[in-house]
């Protein structure tokens, strides 16, 4: 395609628009009568072209376009078609290619808006498709060409936070040449994976399988490690931002960096109150099991049982964990395999387990992390037996689940190993929830046996609550800094939650890991990668183009009263040396806030002002001449 | 003949679609073929809070039957808080409606996010019949009416009324430059006391416009004790918007000073 130059279309030039009606095959056609509404387009005022498509968007419909421009000198084109969401970049740069600046295009929903939601009334919505074309002629008159703006990026990335999808990151970012600041508030770097076990689907420990990321990090030189540091402001917009990081109790320091990576991670839910944790000292959540599996310090045990979905999927969080099933599948196995030779037989003598003393205290490494979770002092706590597994031991495991979500090719054959490894798994539901409780001295477990339909009650030595990850609590002080939104339950936000999974709305600023929601290893390298990635782009690129959507300051009319600057979920205005407003264009995303506020009425939209918005409004209700 | 244009009167309803969630959300309501009366013309904007109190009150006094607003859910605004702001703003535009004598109903603000097609199509139609019950906008043949819409606009882009809206969350969720911390209730009694005020002015303003008004007369078009009158008048002549004029006999009589000619 041959790209013409743009031609400069001089303002007080007179409105020459092109109408471009489309039948969509009958997407439109069969429920609006297209001839009509493109007849009734050409006697709306400055429209000097109309024509109908079959398909507007194919190629001899673009082509019909290119050459409506340079035949009629069209300096406006409306299409109206479908929506505006999908279709218009295609047709703005079929524009842009015939020379014609593509803010002065126009977008009519004819389909979506129109003949798809009124497909028994012809009549109706074809006047309706006359109207709306009406509307898009009155803006399409005030529409102003706009230049976008270039901004230059630092080439220096910022990750916040020094697990395993931030690590990452880092990493892919410092191998693609560009410095990097990794900032981590703890002592070491590997996060919530750091205190695990092993990881499932490998037998490998987890600190070992992290360790080369590690390693590599550390030795990285692109990468500046930031370590016992959090974020404590940052300034600026995409390719431009001052960053303040500090380690505790230090000075913060400021770092110019083009773009940031989000990767705080999450914490695991902590069940206060939920199947008597805190109560009896043998309920642990998943994490604490893996830490006992982890330094061996496993009480002596006959009985496990895991209980799913505590504090889930509606018991207290609305959505579901995602990796929990699989996490206590894994823990189920490696029980199992620990006492194989020996499942079963307990089945075989009728009873569930022989009476065996309960370990009254739980071992000091829970103790000592619950004690820190609560901030809590020491009084009163024993040391706690540590009690190697051995292969003599017997071992019965129950996995209570709602349902299990053993997703995928991995994760279904290691559920089908630990059902092979006889792993009970028994089904509750909401209105019969599992109940732990303490009876002669045996920690319990009644709960209804879906397939029986009775209640049953088990003896067990260890309840392990399999709970959710949150979302750090503190998230919301980054989100504020950063101009990101959180979700409902407290996890940052994506831009799109199928096409721009690493991506804020905010530009420059990029999201992986568990601090967007609930996600094993896989996934967080999947992400930090990815976020690496989307992060470089402007990097390498040198320059963004900032789309010219933004507001405009009318520096006579400003009077500096900062209503603006306050209402600006972006930090987009400042004032300036002479006291008044002053738009940070590559920052401002067109939101229209400050517009709507400016209390002197001193700040308007580009191509949204209220002139052209009232325009399209009032001309909707104009009768049809 | 008045019989015969009510049965052809159709509701015209302008709508304000929000890019991200509203107007998506009608995406998704043709897309699953969901059907609605044809009433709505919609209007992309960005963010439902690009909507000021100016673009619908004008809207209205232009003669639509209703305006719709649609915007992202609460906690989902594509730009973090712009909902939150058009909310308050909303607040105010029925303030302003019920000051003016239109009937607050014929705005609605709905949040409609992307995946709710469905619900687009149930708002469209609901809001439609809301409308049809409420029968044509009275405000192009009534002049009173018309002035007073024409006065809530007026209000609404005054700089108290703009400001303290502007600042509202501000002032409530952060505190004010003394880090006072307002209480929303106290907050809405003044912005509510704020806007009779400022209704009130404007429409001295508007019905002085075209000829000197006594305080006598004033009060008694817009129905309002005539010492408050007067109050706005001192208020409105300290800020040089209001003019006396010749004291015909022994009443002095008011003529809105237009500034640079326009009107």
């Amino acid at each position: 395609m041959i790209h013409m130059a743009e031609t400069k279309v001089n303002e007080s030039e007179k409105p020459r628009i092109g109408v471009f009606v489309c039948s969509c095959g009958s997407n439109i056609g069969g429920f609006v009568d297209v001839p009509s509404v493109a007849d009734y387009a050409k006697t709306l005022p400055d429209v000097v072209y109309a024509t109908q498509n079959m398909y507007t968007c194919a190629e001899d419909g673009l082509s019909n376009i290119r050459e409506a421009i340079r035949k009629h000198n069209l300096n406006r084109v409306i299409v109206a078609s479908c929506t505006p969401r999908t279709h218009a970049p295609l047709f703005q740069a079929t524009c842009e290619s015939a020379g014609l600046n593509k803010y002065l295009f126009t977008f009519v929903n004819i389909r979506e808006h129109c003949s798809w939601v009124h497909m028994k009334e012809k009549d109706l919505a074809t006047k309706k498709s006359k109207d709306l074309i009406r509307m898009g002629v009155a803006r399409a008159r005030l529409l102003k060409p706009q230049e976008e703006a270039k901004v230059e990026v630092e080439p220096v990335g910022l990750v916040i936070g020094g697990g395993v999808s931030g690590m990452t990151a880092a990493a892919s970012l410092a191998d693609m040449g560009f410095p990097v600041h990794l900032v981590e508030r703890e002592g070491d770097l590997g996060g919530f994976v750091k205190i695990l076990n092993n990881l499932y689907v490998t037998e490998k420990s987890a600190a070992e399988t992290i360790k080369p990321l590690i390693e590599k990090v550390t030795a990285h030189k692109n990468i500046t490690l930031h370590l016992n540091s959090s974020v404590k402001s940052v300034e600026g917009f995409i390719g431009n931002y001052e960053v303040g990081i500090a380690p505790k109790g230090g000075e913060e320091k400021k770092y110019k960096v083009g773009t940031i990576v989000v990767a705080t991670g999450a914490l695991e839910f902590v069940p206060e109150g939920l199947y008597g944790y805190n109560q009896y000292p043998n309920v642990v959540t998943l994490t604490e099991f893996e830490i006992l599996c982890r330094k061996k310090t496993l009480p002596k045990l006959k009985s496990v049982a895991f209980i799913q979905c505590v504090g889930s999927r509606g018991q207290k969080m609305s959505y579901c964990s995602r990796i929990c099933c699989n996490v206590a599948i894994k823990n189920a196995i490696n029980i199992a395999d620990n006492y194989e030779d020996m499942l079963g037989v307990m089945e075989k003598q009728g009873t569930l387990v022989d009476k065996i003393p309960v370990e009254k205290k739980a071992t000091e490494e829970i103790l000592e992390r619950r004690r820190r979770r609560r901030g809590r002092g020491t009084e009163g706590e024993g040391d706690a037996e540590e009690v190697k597994l051995g292969p003599s031991e017997k071992i019965e495991v129950t996995v209570f689940n709602r349902d299990v979500m053993a997703y995928g090719v991995e994760h279904e054959l290691t559920y089908n190993k630990a059902r092979e490894k006889r792993v009970k798994f028994n089904r509750y539901t909401l209105d019969h929830l599992p109940k732990v409780f303490m009876e002669d001295n045996q920690l319990k477990v009644t709960y209804f046996h879906e397939t029986l339909k009775l209640e049953r009650t088990m003896p067990v030595d260890m309840v392990v609550l399999s709970t959710p990850l949150v979302a750090q609590p503190d998230a919301g002080d980054l989100s504020k800094m950063l101009k990101v939104p959180l979700g409902q339950e407290g996890f940052f936000l994506e831009a799109h939650v199928k096409l721009r999974p690493v991506d804020f709305a905010t530009d420059g600023i990029y999201v992986a890991g568990t601090c967007k929601g609930p996600a094993d290893i896989t996934e967080a390298v999947t992400q930090g990668a990815a976020a690496a990635s989307r992060a470089a782009t402007p990097m390498a690129k040198g320059y963004v183009q900032a789309e010219a959507l933004s507001s405009v300051v009318d520096e006579t009319k400003c009077t500096g009263c900062g209503t603006c600057i306050e209402v600006c979920p972006y930090g987009a205005l400042r004032k300036n040396e002479k006291g008044i407003a002053e738009v940070i264009v590559a920052a401002c995303k067109g939101c229209g806030c400050c517009g709507a506020t400016c209390p002197e009425g001193a700040i308007t939209m580009t191509n949204y002002t209220d002139a052209q918005l009232l325009a399209e409004a009032k001309a909707a209700l104009q009768e049809e001449v | 003949m008045a019989e015969a244009s009510q049965a052809q009167w159709e509701p015209k309803i302008i709508g304000f679609l929000c890019n991200w969630c509203s107007y998506a959300g009608a995406d998704l309501c043709g897309v699953s073929r969901y059907q609605y009366p044809t009433n709505v013309r919609a209007v992309r904007v960005m963010c439902s809070t690009r909507i000021s109190p100016h673009l619908v009150l004008d809207i209205l006094k232009a003669g639509a039957d209703g305006v719709l607003l649609g915007g992202c859910h609460i906690g989902d605004c594509h730009y973090i808080s712009g909902n939150y702001y058009t909310e308050k703003r909303v607040r105010l535009m029925k303030r302003l409606l019920e000051e003016s004598g239109v009937e607050p109903e014929r705005l609605r603000l709905e949040w409609v996010s992307a995946s709710e097609g469905e619900k687009f199509s149930k708002i469209v139609t609901d809001f439609t019949e809301q409308v049809r019950k409420l029968g044509p906008s009275k405000v192009k043949k009534d002049e009173k009416l018309r002035s007073r819409v024409a006065a809530a606009d007026d209000a609404s882009e005054t700089f108290r009324l703009k400001a303290l809206v502007g600042r509202e969350l501000n002032l409530v969720n952060k505190g004010n430059v003394y880090n006072n911390k307002l209480d929303p209730a106290e907050l809405d009694r003044i912005i509510d006391s704020a806007t009779e005020e400022e209704f009130e002015r404007s429409l001295i303003l508007e019905l002085s416009m075209s000829k000197p008004r006594s305080v006598k007369e004033l009060g008694e078009i817009m129905e309002v004790p005539t010492d408050k009158v007067l109050r706005h008048i001192v208020a409105l002549r300290q800020k040089n918007m209001i003019a006396m004029e010749h004291p015909e006999g022994f009443t002095p009589t008011y003529k809105t000073i237009v500034i640079g000619g326009e009107q």
